[in-house]
């Protein structure tokens, strides 16, 4: 049956000699990394508040301004940096600002207001994200509606809930603070979460411990992404949903577990606020969103999905960060952080592109 | 009368292929897909053997792609069965088809153009180093394998993280059938793998089919050109508007009658009357090469 040969070519030689080759300089693998654009950015974000510096003694190139923008850089960056992997999922998730506020009130309702021990209230904290995580994943999923919808009417519900939740279990106060003199579990919790180090002579407050948590998630974030098949899902659920269904990968279960991966992340500052502060004010996070896909995009991430990095995300969260103290260092008027923001994420998206574009198409 | 088509098919197979006894490795029977009110699939019988590639034909819309769908996993017939190996077989997904050896090449080659060509190579079945949390993918391995099996297909990936996007169509392609005969252990499914190619290119992914089938693999190619199935083929399955048209060993049809039966002669020249009827002059010309096509003039050896 299987006399007939087909008439065929022989394969190309030896493809070693291929004349069309040509090397890949490192400098060009460089300029294709997603996070150049954002490092650059924080680079010269950096730069220009050290020269506009006009506090007393240059403070912005001290300890004290370091701490304060990390720690600003911290807040953002931890759940910047896994909606910057949901955005390389293909998704997005509005509610993850509001979720950092209503998960510290429902620690110091737990904490301050039932008096439950405080690490118990911390489980309880992160069975109530996941289940909001679950509810965001599954209805994107299941109904294949745009996440930039369904999660915004989840920010909504949690945002008068918690408003509404809160006035009518707190007798008409906006505010919950811890008012017994040392709740169960607080002290440690809070050393964990809420605390600080490397306080010195030059730093009596210390660095925030905000930012070790920042860097963790930053580093398991990068390793997921970049070490582990589940990164490879993220960025081909992102990237062709079809081609990924297609080899075998487990699309939506993918996009779930990057939804509950955002909500355990805001969950994250939640807990580290409140046990900052020992208290939790409603209405706090509302429009931290906007911050997080900035951080993302800045950090090379696609809003289409597909291409992006968790260092870049992070580095996104630094420049915010540093926006926001840096205006301050300056002695400029608050008001401005925005419209610089919007000038760098506008420049960022610039050069994001560019590298994009390199990515997919140039050899060289 | 499904029930009795499907007995008729079945005992028309049996009869044309005396040649492949044993069982097949990979078996559709009387399946029906339907989309709201639309049968893709009505009524589709198919044995595909190990060591053999079986053809299946068809113009556009013809029912192709579903096929392909449920032999692979991505969809599961509202009506038959899937045999593998024998046994009666629910794919949970195309994850599992390829877990017992079932790999397929799309037509779209389900690739992520954003995506490094390792990462690509092993999308959905990564191999992975260490245990528990240090799990993790082994890059340099995952790099050397798809280099390796990249260069059995003659090319050459001079950029392991190089983007499957920067690749030309002709190593797209050749990366996608790469990949499947990789994981296909047993049945490869290669979906229209000619039709973007050129003369040269299309020479080497034959050339593949060929080697996958001499490997012993059961191969099933999916194309609407005859003039590729006919050298490669041990046995022809025409579908036509998602049923099917007839089933063939080689011995029992020729380049020119598969080329006739599949754009349906009696509609071909239909067309070339029609069209010799107008007055424009290249209208005139495509009627002459209809009537050329038509059986009545398919002649022309292999």
């Amino acid at each position: 049956m299987s006399a007939t040969s087909p008439p065929i070519a022989t394969p190309p030689a030896a493809a070693q000699d291929d004349e069309r080759l040509v090397p890949i300089s490192r400098l060009t693998r460089t300029l294709r990394r997603p996070e150049l654009g954002s490092f650059l950015a924080a680079l010269f974000v950096f730069v220009m508040f050290a020269i506009t510096d006009s506090s007393s003694n240059h403070l912005w190139l001290k300890q004290t301004g370091i701490a304060a923008w990390t720690q600003q850089a911290a807040f953002f960056g931890i759940v910047a940096v896994p909606v910057g992997l949901l955005m390389i999922g293909g998704e997005f998730d509005l509610s993850a600002g509001v979720m950092t506020g209503v998960t510290a009130i429902v620690m110091a309702l737990l904490v301050g207001k039932w008096h439950v021990d405080t690490w118990i209230a911390i489980l309880i904290t992160i069975a109530f994200a996941t289940a909001i995580g679950l509810i965001n994943g599954y209805i994107v999923v299941l109904t294949k509606l745009p996440s930039f919808i369904v999660t915004l009417a989840t920010f909504f519900v949690l945002r008068g809930a918690s408003t509404g939740g809160v006035l009518l279990l707190n007798s008409g106060s906006t505010q919950i603070t811890v008012t017994t003199a040392n709740p169960p579990g607080l002290h440690s919790a809070k050393s964990i979460f809420g605390s600080s180090f490397f306080s010195s002579g030059a730093l009596p407050s210390g660095y925030s411990t905000a930012i070790l948590w920042f860097i963790a998630v930053t580093i398991v974030c990068t390793w997921l992404l970049s070490r582990t098949s589940f990164g490879n899902w993220i960025f081909a659920s992102g990237g062709d949903q079809n081609a990924a269904r297609n080899t075998g990968v487990p699309v939506n279960r993918t996009k779930v577990l990057l939804f509950v991966g955002t909500a355990l992340a805001a969950a994250l500052v939640g807990i580290i606020s409140f046990t900052q502060a020992s208290s939790a004010v409603s209405e706090q996070g509302v429009g931290y969103e906007f911050f997080y896909i900035i951080a993302a995009v800045v950090g090379g991430c696609l809003l289409t999905g597909g291409y992006g990095s968790a260092i870049g995300a992070a580095l996104g969260a630094c420049i915010i960060g540093m926006a926001f103290e840096g205006v301050i260092y300056a002695g400029w008027d608050s008001s401005w952080d925005f419209a610089f923001l919007g000038v760098i994420l506008f420049l960022a998206v610039i050069v994001n592109t560019l590298i994009y574009r390199r990515a997919l198409k140039a050899r060289r | 009368m499904s029930e009795t088509g499907a007995g008729d098919v079945e005992a028309k197979a049996a009869t044309a292929h005396p040649e492949s006894n044993g069982t097949p490795a990979l078996e559709v029977r009387s399946v029906s897909k339907y989309f709201g009110s639309v049968n893709a699939l009505e009524d589709i019988s198919l044995s595909v053997y190990a060591g053999q590639v079986t053809c299946v034909l068809g113009d556009n819309g013809a029912g192709k792609s579903t096929l392909i769908k449920i032999l692979s996993g991505v969809y599961s017939p509202d009506n038959g069965e899937v045999l593998f190996d024998g046994e009666p077989v629910t794919f949970a997904g195309p994850r599992d088809a390829r877990a017992r050896g079932i790999a397929t090449v799309f037509q779209d080659l389900a690739t992520v153009p954003l995506m490094s060509v390792w990462r690509n190579f092993f999308l959905g079945n990564e191999p992975t180093r260490g245990k528990g949390p240090l799990q993790r993918l082994d890059v340099k391995g995952a790099q050397k394998i798809m280099r390796q099996e990249m260069a059995k297909m003659g090319i050459d990936v001079r950029d392991p993280d190089q983007t499957v996007g920067t690749l030309s169509g002709g190593e797209r392609q050749a990366m996608a059938i790469a990949r499947a005969v990789y994981f296909g252990a047993k049945v490869l499914i290669l979906d229209e793998p000619t039709s973007a190619l050129g003369v040269r290119q299309s020479g080497i992914v034959l050339k593949y089919v060929v080697q996958a089938r001499d490997m012993g693999r059961a191969v099933i190619f999916i194309t609407h050109n005859p003039h590729h199935a006919y050298p490669v083929g041990d046995r022809f399955v025409l579908l036509k508007r998602g049923r099917m048209f007839g089933s063939f060993a080689k011995s029992e049809t020729s380049i020119a009658e598969l080329t006739s039966m599949m754009a349906g002669g009696a509609e071909l020249e239909e067309l070339s009357h029609e069209l010799q009827g107008t007055v424009d002059p290249s209208l005139k010309e495509v009627a002459k090469e209809l009537a050329a096509e038509a059986p009545s003039n398919a002649q022309t050896p292999a």
